[in-house]
């Protein structure tokens, strides 16, 4: 053995053990990463699946002359003003006979949900025939005995230490006992707009809110980013200055921070053209800048797989340039384009920031039915929901996020599905 | 007629004129029993025609909705009495944004004062003059756009290519909106910072290192000392940014190398989408995290060793931070690793070097520029990030470097001031402009920086 190859013996355990060493490293940087996305996927899933879930309560309303003030055949106007929750709050004190006194009565009166009486009122006005009869039903019950019975109050604590009281809690026993409490699936949290109660509160006016700002979105951004991207793969000239400020502009709006953004959104949309505040339509306009760069980027990469022979055999047929492009090139590269303008949306889908600069943020009592209503986003509304201190808004956060994820997961999927399907190697 | 139905009524027309143009250039070539045949197929001499009718037309509708409502505001403005002006032109504007408020919630006729119930009905008499002398001018342009297209037609028209003009300019146009967006945020972030400038020094603003922007309505008022030095805010996006990039870079260079030097296909095919999905996650996700799950899981852990960590603590907002960066990293740096090309990995293994040995002698160095562009871009993205700090990093200024004390940065500080009640021209608000241009101004420095290392450094090996 000569005396390099003794060298790089004597050396080589101590090089294998750091090849091993940085093997670990590698491998364990990824399965850090994978951890956070586990925990950070089933720290949502695990609050969220409860939100989508509530607590109801049954009812037995006696829907008498004397307590609504109304009697049968009466007209909608009428019913409309008559006293359905005196109807709601005698049934819980026929549940509870022996309950007296005036803050008593208000404890136990607070433990159906304030809107009841307008689900009951909704219920008499379709069916006027439930007049002067006994309606047994599930009504919604309040946030604080809903997160009672997902498991949230530790009894063991003393009462002054938890949002529910012994007295409430006595009730509640009797009402499982009876089986009148009952965990069902909540539908309204898709059918109602936001609302202070948390047990009340749903996604729809948020989701019709992303609805029409998506589309002012798409409607913009879409043909804007395809014409220029078609102008700098196919027409401009290289080697000039014009086009080379372009391109430099639009790699650098790709990194500027999307919070910029909206200030731009502010000064320029709302102050100076007077744009509608909080509307989709200006929301739309500021995501419709945000997305430009992606989409851009996108179709120019689709543009440029398309290979040159199908355009010179377009040439040499006497196609115009125009022709060439509109005729051959771009419905060639559509599924490309179509899968950048698919990511660029799911990402003006979760943005947030430069939302809440132009007004987006207001509490939407109504929901929005054109791009110029006043609007909230999904995502948004979960930044809203997340400030809310009852511990009941935490986990319909939690739900609100899982169905943006689910649109998202959506989204790319079908993004996927477009490129396997459509994808051509040349 | 409202915005919409007028374009729907453009639509229409402009089906119309193409059709009618179409048909007309086909009369005309047959006219002459197809001797004298077009220069230009049917279609085009349609396209142009509904060229015609909707392009002049569409283009006044825009500009007239863009300048509408600023126009009629001045014109009221400079109609109210001249005492109105006298007092202030803050005054004025105040005035006006009633006469507007009232003229939105329709109620007029409830108003006491007479100067702006006049203005109101001015105002609200504008709008409808302006909306109807829109509708007949549209109109117009777009009937006369399409007589004089329509009578323009004959076989030897060169109808396609001007069309293909048409075309052409319009993707120009599209093209340079990116460099209008550019403007139009320089501009807007440049004139608001100038007005805030006039009211706070510009060194002061970089230098100072207090930052309380509530300003004191009457000058008893208690607290309210407005000042602006921002060196607290900026201490704190470095702080919270430095910590992201500890957790981002490390952990995704070694992920993306692991990836494309030690991985099996399996792995991989698995892996990568894995690192997609947390790039997709938004970042409101990330803040709800970070403020509900792993804020409280540091301060308690903080708690066993004995220190104490506040609950909006900067090493919290950091980390997660970090997290979101991992995949941008990740994927940035997998580009330049693959772009090393293969031969020099067998040239060093032929020298009996180990895989690491290549990797960190030969491919790191070789994807040194790239590695470092990809750098710049992440720090770029953790100090322009918003919605994570805003949900999980504290919202008082404090000046200091421990990470388990709650710190501020410059996005909480601009959400914070621009999402309150405002008045658009008190410092309060114009400081969100000033700290949007130190943003924009910094991101862009080391967006260019990064582009340039990675441009000029790159090393050629074809």
């Amino acid at each position: 053995m000569s005396k390099t190859t003794e060298i790089v013996k004597a050396g080589l355990a101590r090089r294998y053990a750091r090849e091993r060493r940085f093997r670990l490293f590698g491998l364990s940087a990824i399965i850090i990463s994978m951890l956070f996305l586990a925990t950070l996927l089933f720290t949502i899933f695990n609050q969220g699946i409860s939100g989508f879930s509530q607590t109801f309560i049954k009812l037995d309303v006696v829907l008498s002359e004397d307590l609504l003030g109304v009697g049968p055949g009466a007209t909608e106007t009428q019913l409309r003003s008559a006293n359905f929750a005196a109807a709601i709050n005698q049934s819980l004190y026929t549940l509870f006979p022996e309950v007296s006194g005036r803050s008593d009565k208000r404890n136990l009166r607070k433990l159906v949900s304030a809107n009841a009486q307008y689900r009951l009122m909704g219920l008499v006005i379709d069916d006027p025939d439930l007049l002067g009869r006994t309606y047994s039903g599930w009504f919604l019950a309040d946030d604080d005995i809903d997160t009672y019975i997902k498991g949230h109050v530790d009894r063991s604590v003393p009462e002054a230490g938890r949002r529910i009281t012994d007295q409430t809690l006595g009730w509640i026993d009797r009402l499982e006992a009876e089986a009148r409490l009952e965990k069902r699936f909540n539908t309204e949290f898709f059918t109602n707009n936001d609302s202070r109660e948390p047990e009340q509160a749903g996604i729809l006016s948020a989701l019709a809110g992303s609805f029409y700002t998506m589309l002012v979105t798409l409607l913009l951004s879409f043909p804007i980013g395809v014409a220029a991207a078609i102008y700098l793969e196919e027409f401009a000239p290289k080697n000039n200055w014009f086009v080379d400020l372009i391109e430099v502009n639009i790699n650098n709006l790709a990194a500027v921070p999307s919070i910029v953004f909206g200030l731009l959104g502010l000064a320029v949309f709302i102050q100076f053209f007077g744009v509608p505040r909080s509307t989709p339509l200006v929301g739309g306009l500021v995501l419709t800048l945000m997305t430009l760069p992606t989409i851009i980027i996108a179709s120019r990469a689709a543009l440029k797989a398309v290979p040159p022979s199908i355009r010179e055999a377009a040439f040499g047929m006497g196609a115009s340039r125009v022709q060439t492009v509109f005729h051959h090139t771009l419905p060639l590269a559509m599924p490309g384009i179509l899968t950048g303008t698919i990511i660029g949306m799911a990402q003006a889908l979760g943005e947030t920031a430069p939302l809440l600069m132009i007004g987006m943020i207001a509490f939407i009592l109504n929901t929005p039915e054109g791009i110029t209503d006043p609007a909230t986003v999904l995502p948004v509304q979960v930044y809203l929901w997340s400030d809310s201190p009852e511990r009941a808004f935490t986990e319909k956060t939690s739900a609100a996020i899982i169905v943006l994820l689910g649109f998202l997961v959506l989204m790319n999927l079908l993004a996927v599905l477009f490129r396997k399907k459509f994808e051509r190697r040349w | 007629m409202n915005t919409s139905s007028l374009l729907l009524l453009l639509l229409i027309l402009g089906l119309l004129s193409y059709y009618l143009g179409r048909k007309q250039s086909l009369a005309v070539s047959n006219g002459n029993r197809g001797r004298q045949r077009l220069h230009s197929l049917p279609d085009y001499h349609g396209y142009l025609v509904a060229v015609w009718c909707l392009l002049p037309a569409l283009v006044v509708l825009l500009c007239w909705n863009l300048f509408n409502a600023p126009l009629i505001t001045h014109a009221v403005s400079n109609s109210l009495p001249p005492e109105v002006h006298a007092v202030s032109s803050v005054n004025a504007e105040l005035v006006m944004g009633n006469v507007k408020r009232l003229v939105d919630t329709r109620s007029i006729a409830t108003e006491t004062d007479p100067v702006q119930k006049a203005a109101a009905e001015k105002y609200l008499a504008l709008l409808a003059f302006s909306k109807m002398a829109r509708t007949v001018v549209i109109l117009a342009l777009a009937i006369g756009g399409f007589l004089y297209g329509w009578r323009q037609i004959n076989p030897q028209l060169r109808a396609r290519q001007q069309v293909e003009q048409v075309i052409r300019w319009g993707m120009i146009l599209c093209a340079s909106i990116a460099i209008i967006t550019t403007l139009g945020i320089i501009l807007s972030v440049l004139f608001e910072s100038i007005r805030f400038f006039q009211a706070v020094p510009v060194h002061e603003f970089l230098f100072g290192t207090h930052w309380s922007p509530q300003t004191a309505i009457r000058a008893d008022q208690v607290g309210g000392s407005g000042s602006f030095g921002a060196i607290p805010l900026f201490i704190g996006t470095l702080l919270i940014s430095a910590i992201a990039l500890l957790v981002a870079v490390p952990l995704g260079l070694m992920a993306a190398i692991y990836l494309s030097e030690y991985a099996s296909p399996r792995l991989r095919n698995i892996t990568k989408p894995a690192l997609e999905v947390l790039a997709g996650i938004p970042t409101v996700v990330y803040g709800f995290f970070a403020a509900l799950t792993v804020a409280p899981f540091i301060r308690d852990a903080g708690g066993l060793f004995g220190l104490n960590v506040a609950s909006e603590s900067a090493l919290a907002a950091g980390l997660v931070m970090g997290v979101m960066l991992i995949p941008f990293m990740s994927s940035l740096s997998d580009d330049v690793i693959n772009a090393v090309p293969q031969a020099m990995r067998d040239g060093s293994y032929g020298m009996g070097a180990t895989k690491s040995e290549t990797i960190r002698q030969v491919i790191i160095p070789a994807a040194l520029p790239g590695i470092v562009g990809a750098f710049l871009l992440a720090a770029s993205r953790a100090i322009g990030e918003t919605m994570i700090v805003v949900m999980a990093a504290g919202l008082s200024a404090r000046l200091t470097i421990n990470p388990l004390e709650a710190v501020t940065t410059v996005t909480v500080q601009i959400v914070t001031l621009l999402t309150g009640d405002q008045e658009f021209d008190s410092p309060k608000t114009l400081a969100a402009f000033a700290l949007g241009l130190t943003l924009f101004i910094l991101t862009l420095v080391l967006n260019i920086l990064a582009l340039h290392i990675v441009r000029k450094y790159r090393e050629q090996y074809e």
